[in-house]
């Protein structure tokens, strides 16, 4: 049935959208079209020229768990011998691999995996894995750590290397040349889809804010998923426009008015999802800060491949400690926030082995309190839904004292 | 025996002492000593600088500084290098090179404090067999070596690299004898023995490591080969450590007759070129290397590799030394089990913690393992 877009809300485009990547997928396999497995922010733009459909077993993974799917798939994961340590995202995927079924949209089995590093070196092991018990091929864009503030000319080169080859292997894995036409239509798309996103994302640092941050996270699925499709880029230009249109009614995401405003880092604890949101909601904490939308501002110039491999290694954790700090900083102060909290997530050593560093630099730099508390982002074995409310508390308490200290200097 | 245990001696002390051997190296050559993260820094850049390369791995030690910066499941190597760095034990060396291998040493080189030892921080590329790879490294080696030549003001010249070249490759070569030799003598080298000759490497200098190895493998090689009634096991991971658990495999007499170590063979394993500019030839091994969880290889070719030595060496089972949350090393484990078990390869793993207190759970398990082994042998005889 033909939908008609124009009349749905962003909300409805997201469903829609994202229900229609997991049909296409599977529909397509059926056809014997091309189906590629790729990490959440490995360049899709290649894959896309290609016209090959693209699944994100990140995305998968977290909507099993929110789906309260995970612990089945997690035990088969630890039966085979992937450690309970390991990343959740990639003991969820893995084992369904081999079940090929679950709580939430099944996946067609990859003809061949995409995988970038910017995000961690455990994507590395994992995409080996696949590739090494489906037989099937793998593209690796490996963007090397940028262990000082910016990238060095010899990792461009050697990022531009591989687009190159990433090309190379795409003809021979699709049997035909590479579209460069499409290419150049494709990273339109896309750099429009990351456009509309942060210009959405960054809309939620009115105050009121219009968006109810735990939303972001939902919203998130698309730009992870269809980044290179017009109907991304159409749902965060409709959300975008909603919420302006919220700002300008002077509406607020909590009717209830928003008492404080937070950064959240790190990945969501799927499985607790509404928890959390409503432990927050309950002490007027909203949050209107995270690491997100700068995750997918990939910025760079049309057919420019050296500005590509810039922006697709200047991401979150492939950042230094330093250029991590201070876009952390920056999200602090543009969206208002007056806490932080810190996901300590069991899943990734990536990002909680700077936390330390980054907590009590950010901390000074911004006046602004922190709590830590333990989770993990999709075994739910990992988390105590006590701890985060009594850390939350906390924080809210430090608020609170730190709001009265603000207005008694006043 | 008296050779053999005065070899044996002096590489203990080595491994006892390494502040002595740094402070003879710097008395001796007024000039100090780089520690080296695991893994596969490139040594000889270090050596070709005049500088004394020593390996940073941890150690046991209370875990208490560290305990405030690090969250408790980082591996125990990283734990403890963390704990001495903060208790200012490194604060000798000219310099830390830490290679970004793992999401945990990524962050440990920006975690780095200590202000008057720099720390240069380097990549190996994942991509390996791509030419720009080659080329990216080399490019990452340079950098070091123009940290190291601001460091000591003096430069360090392709021909003195050419030279360290030859000296580390003919240590390699002498690592790769003795691990042959030590196979046929379990009786003399047991698993503690063999692994002192490995650390060891790690605190002396290379040429001198070379001597007494070589020494070793010569009085060795003159030894009769006597049939061995224990157990014969290939030993894979990134470290075998503590001690203690090395004295349970002796007293349970399994053998190591080889291993897929980082800490000990996995690092000799491939040369590095002699022919063609030295940091290209350098860079150049990163791409020959195989079988190690830390250097990407779609084909796992460390999985046939494994049932090869078994092989070869005639051993009765492998021994998967895991150490604890290491995530390149807990990728590899449920594929090297599910083929070992369609090889038939009776598998053990034990979890390595620099920090364990009791062996108990070690030797219950081995002890198991090795009673099941003779079961199966005996079972199969009759």
């Amino acid at each position: 049935m033909e939908m008609n877009i124009n009349n749905m809300s962003s909300k409805e485009m997201l469903g829609y959208y994202l229900n229609k990547s997991y049909q296409d997928a599977s529909e397509g396999k059926k056809r014997g079209e091309l189906v590629c497995w790729s990490s959440s922010i490995a360049p899709c733009e290649f894959c896309e020229t290609m016209g090959v459909h693209m699944l994100y077993p990140e995305n998968h993974a977290a909507a099993v768990a929110a789906r309260h799917g995970a612990e089945e798939l997690l035990q088969v994961a630890e039966s085979q011998g992937y450690s309970l340590d390991n990343c959740s995202y990639a003991r969820i995927n893995l084992a369904y691999m081999t079940v090929q079924n679950c709580v939430a949209e099944n996946m067609p089995l990859p003809d061949f995996v995409l995988v970038c590093n910017n995000i961690c070196e455990t994507l590395i092991k994992w995409y080996e894995n696949i590739a090494y018990e489906l037989k099937v091929p793998i593209i690796m864009i490996d963007v090397p750590y940028n262990y000082e503030y910016e990238p060095s000319e010899r990792s461009i080169d050697y990022i531009v290397a591989q687009f190159q080859e990433a090309i190379r292997q795409m003809e021979e894995i699709c049997g035909r040349p590479f579209d460069y036409r499409r290419f150049e239509e494709v990273m339109e798309i896309a750099l429009d889809s990351s456009h509309w996103w942060t210009k959405a994302m960054r809309l939620a640092s009115a105050t009121p804010s219009p968006l109810n941050g735990f939303d972001i996270f939902n919203y998130m699925a698309l730009i992870v998923c269809m980044r290179g499709k017009t109907g991304c880029r159409d749902t965060f230009k409709k959300l975008a426009k909603e919420l302006q249109a919220k700002i300008d009614r002077g509406e607020a995401a909590f009717k209830d008015g928003e008492k404080y405003r937070i950064m959240w880092d790190g990945i969501a604890c799927w499985p607790y999802l509404s928890h959390n949101f409503k432990t927050l909601k309950a002490l007027g904490i909203n949050m209107t800060g995270s690491t997100y939308p700068r995750g997918w501002k990939l910025d760079y110039e049309k057919a420019d491949l050296r500005s590509m491999a810039k922006a697709y290694t200047s991401v979150g954790n492939n950042l230094s400690l330093d250029a991590q700090i201070d876009l952390k900083v920056d999200v602090v102060n543009d969206y208002k926030c007056e806490g932080v909290t810190y996901h300590l997530n069991r899943s990734c050593k990536a990002m909680d082995f700077l936390f330390h560093e980054m907590q009590t630099t950010i901390a000074v730099r911004t006046g602004t309190p922190y709590i830590t508390f333990d989770g993990d982002q999709s075994d739910p074995r990992n988390f105590s839904k006590a701890q985060f409310e009594t850390r939350v508390q906390g924080l809210a308490e430090m608020m609170e004292q730190r709001g009265r200290v603000c207005n008694v200097r006043i | 025996m008296s050779g053999f245990n005065n070899i044996l001696a002096k590489m203990r002390e080595a491994i006892d002492n390494p502040r002595k051997v740094i402070s003879d190296f710097e008395n001796r050559t007024g000039k100090k000593a780089v520690g080296c993260f695991p893994p596969y820094v490139p040594e000889e850049i270090i050596h070709a600088a005049g500088l004394l390369p020593v390996g940073l791995w941890g150690g046991q030690v209370e875990l208490n500084r560290v305990r405030a910066v690090l969250p408790a499941f980082a591996c125990s190597i990283i734990q403890s290098i963390k704990e001495f760095e903060m208790k200012g034990e490194y604060d000798r060396l000219a310099a830390v090179v830490v290679p970004s291998s793992c999401d945990t040493l990524k962050a440990i080189g920006q975690k780095w404090s200590r202000a008057e030892v720099p720390c240069l921080q380097f990549v190996h590329p994942h991509n390996r067999s791509l030419a720009a790879a080659k080329e990216f490294l080399r490019g990452e080696y340079q950098h070091i070596r123009m940290q190291l030549e601001a460091i000591t003001g003096e430069a360090i010249t392709d021909d003195a690299i050419s030279h360290s070249i030859l000296i580390f490759n003919r240590h390699r070569q002498a690592m790769r004898e003795f691990s042959q030799a030590a196979a046929g003598h379990p009786q003399i080298i047991d698993a503690l023995t063999r692994h002192q000759v490995y650390k060891s490497a790690f605190f002396m200098e290379k040429e001198a490591h070379t001597s007494l190895v070589r020494e070793l493998t010569e009085l060795l090689n003159q030894e009769p080969v006597q049939p061995w009634q224990g157990i014969k096991a290939v030993v894979s991971g990134i470290m075998l450590e503590p001690d203690s658990v090395l004295e349970v495999f002796r007293d349970l007499n399994i053998a190591v007759i080889c291993d897929d170590l980082v800490q000990e063979s996995r690092q000799y394993r491939v040369d590095v070129s002699e022919e063609g500019e030295p940091l290209d030839c350098l860079a150049g091994m990163w791409q020959e290397m195989y079988g190690c969880s830390l250097a990407y290889e779609k084909e796992k070719s460390r999985v046939l590799m494994l049932r090869d030595m078994k092989e070869e060496y005639g051993a009765d089972a492998v021994i998967i030394a895991m150490m604890k949350f290491c995530d390149p090393e807990e990728f590899d484990y449920p594929i090297i089990k599910k083929n070992m078990e369609t090889y038939g390869i009776p598998l053990l793993q034990i979890e390595v913690d620099q920090q364990m207190q009791s062996t108990e759970q070690v030797r219950t398990r081995l002890q198991s393992f090795a009673e099941m082994i003779a079961q199966n042998a005996a079972s199969s005889m009759s």
